[in-house]
């Protein structure tokens, strides 16, 4: 019986051959993608087992956490102030995840950022405990409460950058939530979520930076950018060739104006009263590719423009010659973030240069050791200083001119200059049209401390109350004052 | 085929009649590793868990060391010359299930699982000790009264019926506890539920060996040649169709894959190890692959088993059975290579059954890739250790019993750890020694027992022959 009994020893042997070869398998080959799967509790249980590491705004932290009673979660995120930061910091829910700074910084806010090993490893042998380490934004408290308070009802979003660095000063969108009360595990979290995320006024969408609308009016300062870098105007105090009212190109629809005398007006005066005519005429004789080369060198048709978040793409698209002229005077298939509105107040500001928009300066460890500090990126040359030159005179006439739209966004012993929009939407523009500002501040040094968008969805009922001097322009103005006096 | 013809045994006793070692004191150093690895183990939970040395350390080392020596000093006693490595594993995977245990009863989730399912939270490990403390008084009952295997031959029938009784005693209504979709335990008012498959494994071992030893010839001889295969003739095929059934009746009715494979393949293992004839192999492997087919496409708790064991993510949020193997391969992975440290993991997310079927899940995130491996090979081990004893033993009745009991102990320890690894279905058997749970402990401590008994009489010296002056100084052989 001997010989099958050393056949049978090795079929045993070959059974624990194969436990032994599926261990591997599942504990060596396959383990990186079992510990990350989207089914792994593991995953959360690790993020909230430490205190997690705080998002700080002007040296304060923004976001705290508590000790919660559950088995699974020892901490829970918290906000202070949730609905205004909101759109900064997005959530880092039990429930239902993280998104925005929160999740793309959740391995420095965890401590599990591979950068920190090393110091894990050490905390590790001294018995210290794990820690998360901080997100230092580039935030202005004051600006963001300017913006934050200054939307206050209203649906609408403010972006704020500082134009010679691109770091991004407010981000506001409202109507907005309280992460807070949704950073937990239980049902009424849960419920929270839902009831949220089904509301129809989109509270959890940043429309700063995920929303793109027609820019109306204030596009005509890329229009003008490309009129004067293509040549299609001799200067901004020369008279153009522009009829009013002006008959698209292949089209019998005729263009008019809300007000002012705008046939052939210089461009000074277009600007200042928001002629459509002149712009539009403007912007089909440069011709659909210079417009949409210009609208690029100011951030148009970027995809991927991350702030770490990623902001929509604003779009300047391939059109027809009337589609076209109309993109000129931003009513047709155009649209753009806020953010990207600010951007081109920001480039105009900045002597033409255009600086990448961010909104984290510095990652840090538990101990405040610096892991990795933000540089100021060029993006592009938008347009030559001398045209940029040209843009801010028309601009701060805009807002300086007893006849300008832009009137409300003066402040005393600062230059600003500004671009007021109202873009109409809607079948046959039946719906109350968006709410446009955007601006920029000079201190008397000459430098440029702030350029800001502010968008207004839906004014007051009555359609001409809805200029975007009126709207948007006071709130431009608080959060370019903020901005100043917090640098005094 | 028997041992007087085999050249191998005579060499065997002539060296022992010139005084075979008894090993007994290598058994003993081993067991002290087999203790002292466990207390360690156990400081490691309390301090990794509560920041401090359990208190119940002391009680608990003791415990496992009076186990461990009384266990020792039977062996010494009754069986001398007893396999000296089978003791030191048993105590060793007995003393880590112990702590293993110990463990999952701190965890605060399986409490308040067990709190807002039954209203109370029972910790298992005091219970699991007092098991061990049974199962050890089985092994030394074993060694003290069994002096000769050879006497379970007389029991060869009585032990068949007794097997099924206890195989089919789940499907008595009012007595059966169906746990988690599986129905093989029998509930006792007043003393917890039985797995009477553990112990149905040992007692069919011995019908087994008792009716191939004496029908084996004709199993073996009587058969016709066809395509290269001795086919046997058909009256033959009784026992073997017998068993196919029972197997089948266990699969469909008790919803248990492993119980039935372990039967099935017991029975094959040890009907090839009698006749040497591959034709049974072959009929066997036919047999259970048609008897899988055909239940798997009939019966849908098996097909559900069957789909969690293919794709556990596409079913994972609908079904318990993909939850858990799901849950039980994250926790392999998640304990990567050198796992998170005893007490330190999360395999306890699985929820129910942690400390019985997917004990091994803990081993694997808190032990690693590494402890696994040791495990595993531990349990080979004790495998090779029972074949071993098959091979020495001189008798044919104790070849079968032994190599019956080590192929069900491969096959369950294969069903068990393939199961929760997602290397085949998963089945409703634990792991020996290491799982919660009476009857599995208690049962594997006499399936010790008995391999140690049959060791000893294989490794025992023949009493040495009266002093012949010719055969002096010529007759030793070495091998």
């Amino acid at each position: 019986m001997n010989k099958p009994l050393r056949r049978i020893a090795i079929f045993c042997g070959l059974l624990v051959l194969a436990l032994l070869i599926r261990d591997n398998w599942i504990q060596y080959v396959q383990a990186d993608s079992l510990q990350t799967r989207e089914e792994n509790r593991r995953v959360s249980i690790e993020r909230y087992a430490t205190p997690r590491g705080n998002i700080i705004v002007d040296g304060k932290a923004i976001t705290g956490s508590v000790a919660t009673e559950g088995t699974d979660f020892k901490y829970k995120r918290t906000w202070k102030n949730g609905e205004m930061w909101a759109p900064v910091t997005g959530y880092a829910s039990q429930a239902v995840g993280a998104t925005q700074l929160e999740n793309l910084e959740d391995g420095i806010l965890t401590g599990n950022d591979d950068r920190l090993f090393f110091r894990n490893t050490l905390d590790m042998m001294t018995g210290k405990k794990k820690e998360g380490g901080s997100v230092v934004t580039t935030l202005n408290a004051a600006a963001q409460k300017a913006a934050f308070d200054g939307l206050g009802d209203k649906k609408g979003a403010v972006a704020a950058i500082d134009p010679s660095t691109g770091a991004i000063l407010a981000l506001a969108s409202t109507p907005s939530y309280d992460p807070s009360s949704f950073a937990g595990i239980s049902s009424k979290d849960g419920e929270t979520f839902t009831k949220l995320d089904k509301n129809k006024d989109k509270p959890m969408l940043n429309r700063a930076l995920r929303e793109t609308y027609p820019p109306g009016s204030t596009f005509k300062v890329v229009t003008a950018a490309a009129a004067l870098e293509n040549g299609k105007v001799d200067g901004i105090d020369e008279r153009t060739d522009s009829p009013d009212p002006y008959q698209l190109p292949q089209s019998t629809t005729p263009l008019t104006n809300e007000h002012g005398d705008c046939e052939n007006a210089n461009l000074r005066y277009a600007l200042m009263v928001s002629c459509n005519t002149v712009f539009a005429k403007l912007s089909d004789s440069v011709g659909n590719e210079g417009m949409i080369k210009q609208a690029e060198k100011f951030g148009f048709n970027n995809a991927e423009l991350d702030t770490p978040v990623r902001a929509a793409e604003s779009i300047y698209p391939e059109d027809n010659r009337p589609q076209n002229a109309m993109d000129g005077i931003g009513q047709a298939s155009n649209r753009a973030t806020p953010l990207q509105m600010a951007m081109v107040a920001s480039a105009v500001a900045n002597d033409g240069k255009l600086m990448k928009p961010y909104m984290v300066d510095q990652l840090r460890a538990s101990n405040l050791d610096v892991i990795e500090t933000h540089e100021p990126e060029e993006l592009s040359q938008a347009v030559s200083g001398e045209t940029a030159q040209k843009l801010q005179e028309m601009m701060e006439t805009v807002v300086n001119d007893p006849q300008g739209t832009g009137g409300k966004a003066k402040i005393s012993g600062v230059t600003v200059g500004g671009k007021t929009g109202t873009a109409q939407h809607g079948l046959n523009n039946s719906e109350k049209p968006y709410a446009w500002f955007i601006s920029y501040a000079k201190t008397s040094d000459g430098g440029s401390p702030v350029a800001v968008a502010v968008v207004v969805e839906d004014g007051s009922a009555n359609r001409d109350d809805i200029s975007g001097g009126g709207l948007a322009g006071p709130i431009a103005r608080d959060v370019m004052k903020a901005v100043i006096d917090s640098k005094k | 085929m028997s041992s007087t013809t085999n050249p191998s045994t005579h060499h065997t006793s002539t060296i022992g009649a010139i005084g075979a070692p008894s090993r007994r004191n290598t058994e003993l150093a081993l067991l002290v590793f087999a203790v002292v690895i466990p207390v360690f183990a156990y400081a490691n939970v309390g301090l990794a868990i509560n920041d401090e040395v359990p208190t119940g350390l002391l009680g608990y080392g003791l415990g496992l060391g009076l186990l461990a020596g009384v266990g020792h000093l039977v062996v010494r006693k009754f069986a001398a010359y007893a396999d000296p490595l089978l003791l030191p594993l048993a105590t060793l995977l007995n003393g880590l299930g112990l702590v293993i245990i110990w463990r999952l009863d701190q965890s605060e989730r399986l409490q308040q699982l067990a709190k807002s399912a039954y209203g109370v939270f029972t910790p298992s490990a005091p219970k699991q000790l007092m098991f061990a403390a049974a199962g050890l008084a089985l092994f030394v009952a074993v060694l003290v009264f069994l002096k000769d295997h050879r006497v379970l031959q007389r029991y060869t029938y009585i032990s068949m019926a007794a097997a099924i009784v206890l195989l089919l005693l789940p499907l008595v209504p009012g007595l059966g506890a169906d746990t988690f979709g599986a129905k093989i335990w029998i509930r006792i008012p007043g003393a917890g539920t039985i797995q009477p498959g553990e112990f149905a494994k040992i007692i069919i071992g011995i019908f087994f060996s008792g009716y191939l030893m004496v029908k084996r010839d004709a199993l073996a001889l009587a058969s016709r040649r066809f395509m290269g295969l001795y086919l046997p003739r058909g009256r033959d095929l009784g026992p073997i169709i017998t068993i196919w059934a029972v197997s089948l009746l266990i699969l469909v009715f008790e919803n248990d894959l492993g119980t039935s494979l372990l039967f099935f393949g017991m029975f094959v293992i040890m009907l090839y190890v009698a006749t040497e004839r591959t034709s049974w192999i072959v009929i066997g492997l036919l047999m259970s692959a048609a008897g899988a087919v055909g239940v798997a496409s009939f019966a849908g708790h098996v097909q559900a088993r069957v789909n969690a064991w293919l794709d556990p993510w596409s079913c994972y949020q609908d079904s318990d059975a993909c939850f858990q193997i799901g849950q039980s391969i994250m926790a392999f992975g998640s304990g990567g290579v050198m796992g998170t440290g005893l007490g330190q993991g999360n395999s306890d997310l699985i929820g129910f059954a942690a400390n019985s079927d997917f004990i091994f899940s803990t081993v694997g995130e808190e032990m690693g890739l590494a402890g696994v491996m040791a495990f595993l090979l531990l349990y080979g081990l004790i495998i090779e250790r029972g074949v071993r004893t098959a091979l020495a033993a001189r008798d044919p009745f104790g070849k079968l019993f032994a190599i019956g009991l080590s192929g069900a102990f491969a096959l369950q320890v294969f069903v068990v750890a393939g199961g929760v690894m997602g290397l085949i279905p998963l089945t409703g058997m634990t792991m020996p020694w290491l799982a919660a749970g009476g009857s599995s402990v208690i049962a594997n401590w006499a399936l010790i027992g008995i391999l140690i008994r049959i060791s000893d009489t294989a490794r025992r010296p023949a009493p040495t022959p009266a002093a012949n002056p010719d055969a002096e100084m010529t007759q030793v052989v070495r091998p």
